[in-house]
């Protein structure tokens, strides 16, 4: 398993039943690398990290996953979707959340066990929600929602870290901080993470895969206007970000 | 209220009535949690409507009427599932197909039984006063195979109800859960067919749990608080029908029903009142 790949899509198409969204994409993700994924909306970067995920069947291609299809593989990633699919008002709390990190084979039934709470408050400590243990869900604010979510992806121990948006509808400087923590996190996972925001991610990922039906890599330093309006199609404008 | 409780004490239809109540409540309580957070209340109805398919089929053939809901709850309950799993979108036209169907086929089965003797009423709208030792002992036995569910897979049914996606990620076999959690509706609305009926079941598997979601903090909690919350319904609509000879399964009901509002209301008001001091505070 060493040296291989953790992440692998070779010829990869996808579609809706409509256009492809997705047309032979290739991408190979190396173990520890931090990787972002950037593209204009509907560009498919949703659609690619479903596929990774294994909830959508590529319809030719083949993905792999620590060298194993993706049904198999994904209980290796974490996994931090953008539109999260439960309602605001379920009545849990943020420890509950994030214990179900811990959910899943082998064991299918029964409940949680004294290293499971360990696990669940470490992964809080680490992404600093562990005063909202008991909070409800309901009442918190979107940055906070977004840390809890991160803890439930980190709770189940995962090899791969992977994050949609995970900034989208958070102020600045909460987004600097998840972007911080990720750095910290990189140190032991592989981290992909989705993005409309090059400029910004620029500054931490090592490589930026750039995505509209077709897949471009660039190795972070390479990224100027000439790649960003090939990939939007438009005139972008480039603001320079200093970080470090 | 003294009254009801002397003929409480004295006549034992009344005491098999409160009983299997108090038994329905329990089912009721923690299924119907469920089916609020989870947000499958039409889906429920579409479950407890089909149910007369199996009724009328099974008293055409001279079997128990409750037995052929039993089949059809499950049956149809599995069905729905399976369509939402595989084809999505039709989902509520699907629902809305099953709701209608199983009654159609409920009725014609029954208007060809000979010997028309059948109080379809008392399927529709149920009577809690013909409960007797039989359905009583049926009533604890779905009561404890519900709860032994739900106390060995609590929290895989949580995950289930709370992210199915999430939950499939981890590895959960969410289509078995998400299909026994729909099969456990299931045996809920036969339970409680025998209380209010079939057409009025939606509401006694809803509002109590709905009116326990404004006060709770979990879903345990909620379950235990719609649980009690169905007793007392069941209880008071009980007693207010018994004197003037009201049906008590429209009874319950609308006991139900006022409290709902009532709580809808007083909780909204809570949350105003509440913003209000927040904005005062920061003013």
């Amino acid at each position: 398993m060493s040296g291989g790949p953790v992440i692998s899509l070779e010829d990869v198409s996808f579609s809706y039943g409509g256009p492809r969204v997705l047309d032979r994409v290739s991408l190979e993700v190396e173990a520890f690398e931090f990787l972002g994924v950037v593209g204009p909306n509907a560009g498919g970067k949703s659609t690619l990290l479903k596929l990774i995920l294994g909830l959508l069947e590529p319809g030719s291609g083949r993905v792999r996953v620590l060298g194993m299809p993706p049904e198999r593989g994904c209980r290796q990633i974490g996994y931090v979707p953008q539109y999260p699919l439960f309602s605001r008002d379920f009545p849990i709390t943020v420890e509950q959340t994030v214990l179900m990190g811990r959910l899943g084979s082998p064991r299918l039934f029964g409940g949680y066990r004294r290293q499971d709470r360990e696990v669940a408050r470490r992964a809080m400590a680490e992404t600093e929600v562990q005063d909202l243990a008991s909070r409800q869900l309901r009442t918190l604010s979107g940055g906070q929602l977004q840390r809890v979510l991160m803890a439930r992806a980190l709770a189940t121990e995962p090899r791969i870290l992977i994050l949609d948006e995970p900034t989208a509808n958070i102020d600045m400087r909460v987004e600097t901080e998840i972007f911080d923590l990720l750095k910290q996190l990189n140190d032991r996972m592989t981290i992909v993470v989705v993005s409309h925001d090059v400029g910004f991610i620029s500054g931490y990922v090592d490589r930026v895969a750039c995505l509209n039906r077709t897949l471009v890599c660039h190795p972070t330093a390479a990224i100027d206007g000439e790649a960003i309006r090939s990939l939007y199609a438009a005139d972008v404008r480039m603001v320079e970000h200093l970080h470090h | 209220m003294t009254e009801f409780l002397l003929a409480v004490w004295s006549y034992e239809f009344l005491q098999n009535a409160l009983i299997g109540g108090l038994l329905a409540s329990i089912g009721c309580g923690i299924i119907g949690s469920y089916v609020v957070v989870k947000r499958i209340g039409y889906l429920a109805g579409g479950v407890s409507h089909s149910v007369l398919g199996g009724m009328g089929v099974a008293f055409f053939f001279g079997m128990s009427p409750l037995g052929g809901a039993l089949v059809a709850a499950v049956a149809s309950a599995l069905l729905l599932g399976w369509v939402r799993l595989t084809w999505q979108e039709q989902e509520d036209t699907l629902i809305g197909a099953l709701w209608a169907v199983g009654m159609a086929i409920g009725i014609l089965f029954i208007s060809r039984t000979p010997g028309y003797s059948v109080n379809l009423m008392s399927y529709l709208f149920g009577n809690i006063l013909m409960v007797d030792s039989a359905g009583i002992w049926m009533m604890a036995g779905i009561d404890l195979l519900i709860l032994g569910t739900v106390a060995l897979c609590y929290q895989q049914l949580l995950a289930v109800a709370f992210d199915e996606e999430f939950a499939r990620l981890r590895g959960l076999p969410v289509t078995f859960y998400y299909l026994l959690l729909l099969c456990m509706v299931a045996v809920t609305v036969v339970l409680l067919i025998q209380v209010v009926g079939l057409i009025l079941v939606i509401a006694l598997l809803t509002l109590p749990a709905a009116i326990a979601a404004h006060y709770v903090q979990s879903l345990g909690r909620m379950m235990l608080l719609a649980t009690l919350l169905g007793m007392l319904f069941t209880v008071v609509g009980l007693a207010i029908a018994y004197r003037p000879d009201l049906p008590a399964g429209a009874t319950i009901i609308l006991v139900a029903g006022v409290s709902y509002l009532v709580s809808l209301f007083a909780s909204n008001f809570r949350k105003r009142l509440k913003l209000e001091r927040q904005q005062m505070r920061s003013v």
